[in-house]
């Protein structure tokens, strides 16, 4: 059994190596014990804004420090960094300034906190807008190493956390392997591609074991970075195995398969099959709970592969 | 502290002249805002001439203080006095609302040099001035950190999360003007939105107030200087203004938030503001 974690301790472990640079701030709305930047303000303290329950005013308080030449990390949940959306738009992407912001607790694995909590929309929108590099890690391990990567960035991004634990997959990886833009294939096979995201990486992988009892060979794919979309690996993929299915926890309009989708169009007629959210909320539920109702799970992907093959 | 000091006279004739570019700038582009650049000119002309510290010659100069113009639609006022000041030529001016010109339709600092936020959409200068003052005081340095805000925009709910946020983290070098000119896009700010006791509101959120008559340029220089002796908590000098001031027709009048003159109007601004040639 691997190790269980959640990828917004390696966003709070990666602040926290990040402090020896004395240029890197933490900006916070009041959720620093959830998205984890709370490490980072026990060590710095004077390096930490609180910004109060104000989303709004945080997003341009980081875009004010990082004209002034800090790097300001701000985070809150996912959801709401979406009320600061035109700040983030106008005050941020439009004049390039290198804010980093982070969204905890993305996605209908969530849980129980019910649909008001679940963001299912944050990587859409923000890969609308020009400048802003999405990512959504799915380990520990990656979303440390993606974060510190950031910081060394000329222009602004938002990076999708989750708040429940899932499998690590990169302990025992080379750090070098992971980097902004550029997918990581997890294993390699003819048959279909199936390239996820975030917490539905390790459902991806789970989908795999399913699909070889039948005889079909899955290449799986780490999409961490939404945008800018690793293009010629879904190019490579396409021609590989000629078809594909994306997963992830958001909603199937404008996210990884949504980016995965425009890109094929484009470039070759290869089937895709999307899971995702399907336009609509959540509920309150289980994590594991939330990806059976939201069809999700592994089982689901391994029908969406199905799918994808017999359009060959 | 670089002291840049002009007689009260001297300020007034630059108001004068930004004013002329103001009203022509308008009238080329057949486009703008010219009310809210003629409300805020004396305010920003007594500013850029008597307190803040900037270096036209090296705008991006890292220990300048920060001038964030958060009604950014307010642009011709705002390039006007960069072209008297040097920071950018008088010809610049020919670009505003023109393709590819530095005089975007609202200030962005992408575009012009001596500008240090892209605003244009209301209600965020004062967080990014905010950041700018936290930034100074973590550097250890003195620069301040101005904010020009509209009266309208203070409608907007996130400037009273920035008011809250400036108090508690202390910030003395966070300096505001407010051009109080009654008058937003729509129609005067009575029948939009009643504000109330504006300057009560600012003193519960723990900021110093001063109020003015934002035209009366002994008082302005007066207000500046309290701007700058206010240290202790964020200050905010409340400018009585009329939208439109310097051009009759204009004058507290709504029609010309975001109008320009035509042909005729624009011969009798030239007029009143004494334009030769």
């Amino acid at each position: 059994m691997s190790r269980m974690a959640a990828t917004r301790d390696g966003y709070g472990q990666a602040l926290l190596e990040l402090a020896e640079n004395d240029k890197v701030v933490v900006l916070e709305a009041d959720l620093g014990k959830s998205t984890k930047s709370l490490h980072f303000r026990k060590a710095h303290p004077e390096r930490t804004i609180s910004c109060g329950i104000g989303e709004q005013n945080m997003l341009l308080v980081a875009a004010g420090m990082a004209s002034s030449g800090y790097i300001p990390f701000a985070s809150t949940f996912a959801i709401f960094t979406e009320r600061a959306f035109e700040q983030m738009r106008n005050g941020v992407a439009r004049p390039n300034l290198a804010v980093h912001v982070c969204g905890s607790h993305g996605g209908t694995h969530t849980g129980t906190d019910g649909s008001s909590a679940q963001s299912i929309e944050d990587l859409a929108i923000y890969r609308t807008l020009p400048n802003v590099t999405v990512l959504h890690p799915c380990d520990d391990v990656s979303t440390r190493l993606l974060t510190k990567q950031l910081a060394k960035s000329n222009s602004p991004s938002y990076m999708r956390t989750a708040r429940n634990k899932t499998p690590v997959l990169y302990d025992d990886t080379d750090p070098s392997t992971i980097q902004i833009g550029k997918g990581i294939e997890l294993r390699d096979g003819a048959d279909v591609a199936i390239i996820a995201c975030g917490v539905l990486v390790s459902e991806a992988l789970k989908a795999a074991d399913a699909l070889s009892e039948q005889g079909i060979q899955a290449t799986i794919i780490d999409m961490h970075t939404i945008k800018p979309l690793d293009t010629q690996l879904v190019d490579r993929v396409a021609a590989r195995c000629g078809a594909i299915v994306t997963a992830e926890d958001h909603s199937v309009i404008g996210g990884l398969g949504g980016a995965v989708a425009e890109h094929l169009s484009a470039s070759s007629c290869t089937p895709l099959e999307r899971v995702g959210v399907n336009d609509r909320f959540g509920e309150s539920g289980q994590a594991d709970e939330m990806l059976e109702l939201m069809e999700l799970s592994a089982p689901h992907i391994v029908k969406a592969a199905q799918r994808a093959i017999t359009r060959k | 502290m670089v002291s840049i000091t002009a007689s009260i006279s001297e300020i007034e004739e630059l108001a004068r002249r930004c004013r002329i570019e103001i009203v022509k700038m308008v009238h080329r582009a057949q486009a703008g805002h010219p009310g809210g650049s003629l409300s805020e000119i004396d305010l920003m002309a007594a500013l850029y001439s008597t307190s803040l510290r900037v270096r036209p010659d090296d705008p991006d100069w890292e220990d300048r203080d920060r001038f964030v113009l958060s009604k950014g639609h307010a642009s011709p006022g705002m390039y006007a006095l960069l072209a008297e000041k040097g920071f950018i030529s008088h010809d610049d001016l020919h670009s505003y609302r023109v393709l590819g010109g530095i005089c975007q339709g609202h200030v962005d600092m992408k575009w012009c040099p001596g500008v240090d936020f892209s605003a244009g959409s209301l209600g965020m200068g004062l967080s990014f001035g905010m950041g700018c003052a936290l930034a100074a005081r973590l550097e250890g340095s003195e620069r301040r950190a101005f904010v020009m805000l509209g009266d309208g925009e203070i409608q907007e709910g996130s400037v009273w999360e920035a008011a809250m946020a400036a108090t508690h983290h202390e910030l003395g070098n966070l300096k505001v003007i407010l051009d109080r000119n009654r008058i937003q896009n729509d129609d005067f700010c009575l029948e939009q939105m009643r504000m109330f006791d504006i300057p009560a509101k600012w003193k519960a959120f723990g900021w110093n107030v001063m109020e003015i008559d934002g035209h009366d340029m002994p008082e302005i220089v007066n207000g500046i200087k309290f701007l700058d002796e206010s240290n202790d908590a964020p200050s905010i000098l409340i400018a009585h203004t009329v939208k439109g001031k310097g051009v009759s027709y204009m004058e507290d009048n709504p029609s010309f938030h975001g109008a320009a003159p035509n042909d005729e109007q624009f011969e009798i601004a030239m007029n009143e503001l004494g334009a030769v040639g």
